[in-house]
C-alpha cells in the first residue's frame, strides 16, 4: 500500500485525491530509483505521476510563483542561481538536477508541496507546453545556438515557438537576452518584457533576421536590421565588464560571484533581473549569488594524486567558446573528451563550428568514445595533443597542478562519476 | 606537382548556409591543399555581398528552410554562382546547398520553391527525417573510395538525365531512392551535411585535382583515415 506521509496529505489536501495518488506513487517510484542507484529519481518519478494524472502538472503549479528558464546554454546554473537569490522568500521548488522536460517539473514540483515559489529549468523545446501548463509568471530566456541538430529542433523555428507561446501568455512576464537577436525575436509577442543586456560571444547563428531574412548590422552591442525594422530594444538591465546596472541606473559589482567567466556573468544579470521581478534587489541577491560554486558538478575542482582537476561542461560551440573563457592562462594543460551518445547528440559535425587553434602551445590530451573526431579536429587546427584511451591516462600524465578537463555531456558524467559526484 | 598552384575558394553565404560544421570543408581543402605545396585564397562571401566569378572551388553549406529559400533568390539574382560554372569552377554543395542547386526543391510547407538549376535533379519534402550514418559506393568514374558521413534532412531527390548519382547507398537513405547525392560536370551535391570532406579525403582530392587540372600526390596519412576507417567500421560492422 502505497500513501503519502500524514505532513504531506495536509499540504496537498486541496489536490483531487487521484492527484495525491498520483504525486505519491511518484515519489515511491522516484525513491525506489535512488536506492537502486539509477540517478535522482526524478524523472521516473514524474513520469508515473503524470500518467496516473495528465493534469498533474496543471494542478502542482496552482497557486504558486513559477519561474521557467530556458536557453541553449546556462540555463541549468541560472535556475541555480536564481534559486539561491530566491531563499528570502521562503521555500523554493527547483529540479535542481537538469532534469528539465515536464515529468522533472512535476518531480520537483511535488517533492515541495509547501513551497510558494518554483524555479524550473525548461529544456528549449517544451516552453510551450510548460508555460500552457503551469501558467508560469515569470519567462526567463537567454540564448539560442546551434545544438544537438541531429535530435533538437532548428532554432529559428523553436523560437517561432516560443513566439506563439508567449503570445497566448498574456499574464506571463518575460525577461530575456536582447543582445541575442533570436531570443529577441522569440519574446517579442510577450505582453511584458524586461530586456537585459546579458552578451553574447557566438555570434554565428544570428547573420540574418530572425524577421524578414535581412542582413543584421552590428554597431558595438547594437544591431539592427538592414531591410525591416527588427532592431535591438532598449536595455532595462545592462551586464558590461564585470558591472551592471540596474533599471534607474545604479550600479553593482559582479565581484563576489563564485562561478567564473563571462558567461556566468550573463547568467547573474539574468537573474538578478528575475528575482528583482520579486521584490528581491541586488544588494541582497548579489551575496546569496556568491555562495553558489558549481552546478551539478559544473565547475567542480576535485583533488585526485596530486592533480587539482576542474570539470567544465560544453555541449555546443557557443558553450566551447566560454571554456575557453574560462581555462587557466597558457600553458596550463588541457583534456578534452568527446563523447556521441544520445544526449550528446550523435553528430559530431559541431566540432568543426569551434575553434581549438586557442589551444596551441599548451599540452592537450584528447579522449572520450569519439577521440577520432577530436583528433581528426584538432590535427586540422594544428593543435598539438595526445590521444588517450580514458580520462585517468591524461590525469596521470600531467604534473601535479592544476587541469582542466573540458567534456560534452555523457563524457562529463563519466568523469564525474570517476572522480566521486561531487555536486 | 608545380608549386605555382594557386586556387580561390569561395565560401557562399555562410550567413544563410552553415548550420553545423560546413566550415570543416574549407578547413579541410586548404589543408590538404597546402601540405602538397598549393597556395589557397578562401573567401567567405555574405548574402549581402556578390558572389565572385574568379574562384575555382565553391562551397555550400546546409541551412534551415527559410534561409534555404532566401540564399536560392538571392544567388538567382546575383548570378555570380552560374558564371562560375560557365569558366569551369567546380562547386561542392551540401544538404540544403545540395537541393537548391537544383531545379525545384520543397518548402517549408512543402510548397515547391525554383532552385539554381545548376544540377538536374528535383528535390521534395520526404515523410520522414532521415537522420543518421551514411555510407555510399561512389560511381566508379570519379575514382574515389567509398564515402561515410552524416545525414540529417527530410529531403528526397530526384535525379534527372543530366546528372549521374554520386554514390550507391550502402547504409543511410541519400536521395531515397538507392542513391546519393548526385554530380554533373565538376558540380556535386551530396545529403552528407556539414564537413562531409573530414571523413572523406578522397573526395576532397577529387575537388583539388579538378582545380588545379592535374593528379596530386599522395599524402601521409593522417586522423581523418583513422577516424574515417572507424566510422565505417561502426557503421557496418
Amino acid at each position: 500500500m502505497f500513501q503519502a506521509n500524514p505532513e504531506e496529505q495536509e499540504s496537498m489536501s486541496d489536490l483531487p485525491l487521484r492527484a495525491q495518488m498520483a504525486v505519491a506513487l511518484g515519489r515511491t517510484a522516484a525513491k525506489m530509483s535512488r536506492l537502486a542507484g539509477r540517478g535522482d529519481g526524478s524523472v521516473i518519478g514524474g513520469r508515473i505521476g503524470l500518467k496516473l494524472d495528465p493534469e498533474l502538472l496543471t494542478r502542482l503549479a496552482r497557486d504558486r510563483n513559477l519561474v521557467l528558464v530556458s536557453a541553449t546554454n546556462g540555463k541549468t546554473t541560472t535556475t541555480r542561481l536564481i534559486t539561491a537569490a530566491m531563499t528570502p522568500l521562503g521555500q523554493v521548488a527547483t529540479n535542481a538536477f537538469g532534469a528539465n522536460m515536464p515529468t522533472g517539473h512535476v518531480s520537483a514540483l511535488a517533492a515541495a508541496p509547501d513551497a510558494k515559489y518554483g524555479v524550473l529549468e525548461c529544456d528549449e523545446k517544451y516552453v510551450p507546453m510548460v508555460l500552457r501548463e503551469t501558467g508560469a509568471n515569470v519567462v526567463a530566456l537567454m540564448n539560442l545556438s546551434r545544438d544537438q541538430m541531429d535530435r533538437a529542433a532548428e532554432i529559428w523555428l523553436l523560437a517561432g515557438k516560443w513566439r506563439k507561446a508567449l503570445e497566448a501568455a498574456p499574464d506571463s512576464h518575460v525577461i530575456a537576452n536582447c543582445d541575442d537577436p533570436l531570443v529577441t525575436w522569440g519574446a517579442a509577442t510577450a505582453k511584458s518584457v524586461t530586456w537585459v543586456a546579458a552578451g553574447q560571444h557566438w555570434r554565428e547563428d544570428s547573420w540574418s533576421c530572425p524577421e524578414c531574412g535581412g542582413p543584421l548590422d552590428r554597431e558595438g552591442t547594437n544591431w539592427a536590421c538592414r531591410e525591416c525594422s527588427f532592431a535591438r530594444p532598449k536595455p532595462d538591465w545592462i551586464l558590461h565588464g564585470g558591472r551592471v546596472t540596474a533599471p534607474g541606473g545604479r550600479t553593482y559589482e559582479l565581484s563576489s560571484l563564485q562561478l567564473p567567466g563571462r558567461a556566468n556573468r550573463s547568467n547573474a544579470v539574468i537573474a538578478l533581473a528575475v528575482v528583482a521581478r520579486f521584490g528581491v534587489e541586488p544588494d541582497v541577491a548579489l551575496p546569496l549569488l556568491g555562495q553558489v560554486k558549481s552546478v551539478a558538478g559544473r565547475y567542480t575542482t576535485v583533488e585526485h594524486e596530486g592533480r587539482r582537476i576542474r570539470l567544465l561542461l560544453s555541449k555546443n560551440p557557443a558553450g566551447w567558446l566560454e571554456a575557453f573563457d574560462v581555462l587557466q592562462p597558457a600553458p596550463g594543460p588541457v583534456a578534452l573528451a568527446i563523447n556521441a551518445q544520445g544526449p550528446d547528440g550523435r553528430d559530431t559535425s559541431w566540432l568543426w563550428d569551434v575553434d581549438y587553434r586557442i589551444l596551441r602551445g599548451r599540452p592537450v590530451w584528447a579522449t572520450g568514445e569519439r577521440r577520432l573526431d577530436l583528433a581528426a579536429r584538432l590535427e586540422a587546427a594544428e593543435v598539438e595533443f595526445t590521444l588517450v584511451e580514458d580520462i585517468e591516462q591524461a590525469v596521470m600524465a600531467v604534473p601535479p597542478g592544476h587541469l582542466d578537463v573540458i567534456a560534452n555531456y555523457t563524457a562529463f558524467q563519466d568523469i564525474r562519476t570517476r572522480y566521486g559526484r561531487v555536486v | 606537382m608545380s608549386s605555382n598552384d594557386s586556387i580561390k575558394i569561395v565560401w557562399v553565404y555562410p550567413d544563410l548556409l552553415s548550420t553545423y560544421g560546413d566550415q570543416g570543408n574549407c578547413i579541410v581543402l586548404e589543408r590538404r591543399a597546402a601540405l602538397r605545396g598549393i597556395r589557397t585564397r578562401t573567401v567567405h562571401v555574405r548574402s549581402d555581398e556578390t558572389v565572385p566569378v574568379d574562384g575555382d572551388i565553391y562551397l555550400l553549406g546546409g541551412g534551415e528552410d527559410r534561409p534555404q529559400i532566401l540564399a536560392a533568390r538571392r544567388l538567382h539574382g546575383d548570378g555570380g554562382l552560374h558564371r562560375a560554372r560557365d569558366f569551369g569552377a567546380v562547386i561542392f554543395a551540401v544538404c540544403a546547398g545540395y537541393q537548391l542547386l537544383g531545379t525545384e526543391f520543397g518548402g517549408e510547407e512543402g510548397q515547391p520553391v525554383q532552385g539554381l538549376g545548376l544540377l538536374d535533379i528535383r528535390s521534395s519534402r520526404g515523410q520522414q527525417r532521415a537522420v543518421g550514418e551514411i555510407v555510399g559506393d561512389v560511381d566508379q568514374a570519379l575514382n574515389v573510395p567509398r564515402i561515410t558521413g552524416f545525414e540529417n534532412h527530410q529531403g528526397v531527390t530526384h535525379l534527372g538525365p543530366g546528372v549521374k548519382p554520386l554514390a550507391r547507398v550502402v547504409h543511410g537513405i541519400g536521395n531515397g531512392d538507392g542513391h546519393e547525392g548526385a554530380y554533373q560536370g565538376h558540380v556535386i551535391g551530396t545529403y552528407m551535411h556539414g564537413p562531409a570532406l573530414v571523413r572523406n579525403p578522397g573526395l576532397a582530392d577529387l575537388l583539388l585535382r579538378w582545380a588545379v587540372k592535374h593528379d596530386l600526390p599522395p599524402i601521409a596519412e593522417s586522423w581523418s583515415e583513422r577516424l574515417r576507417e572507424e566510422r565505417l567500421r561502426v557503421v557496418l560492422g
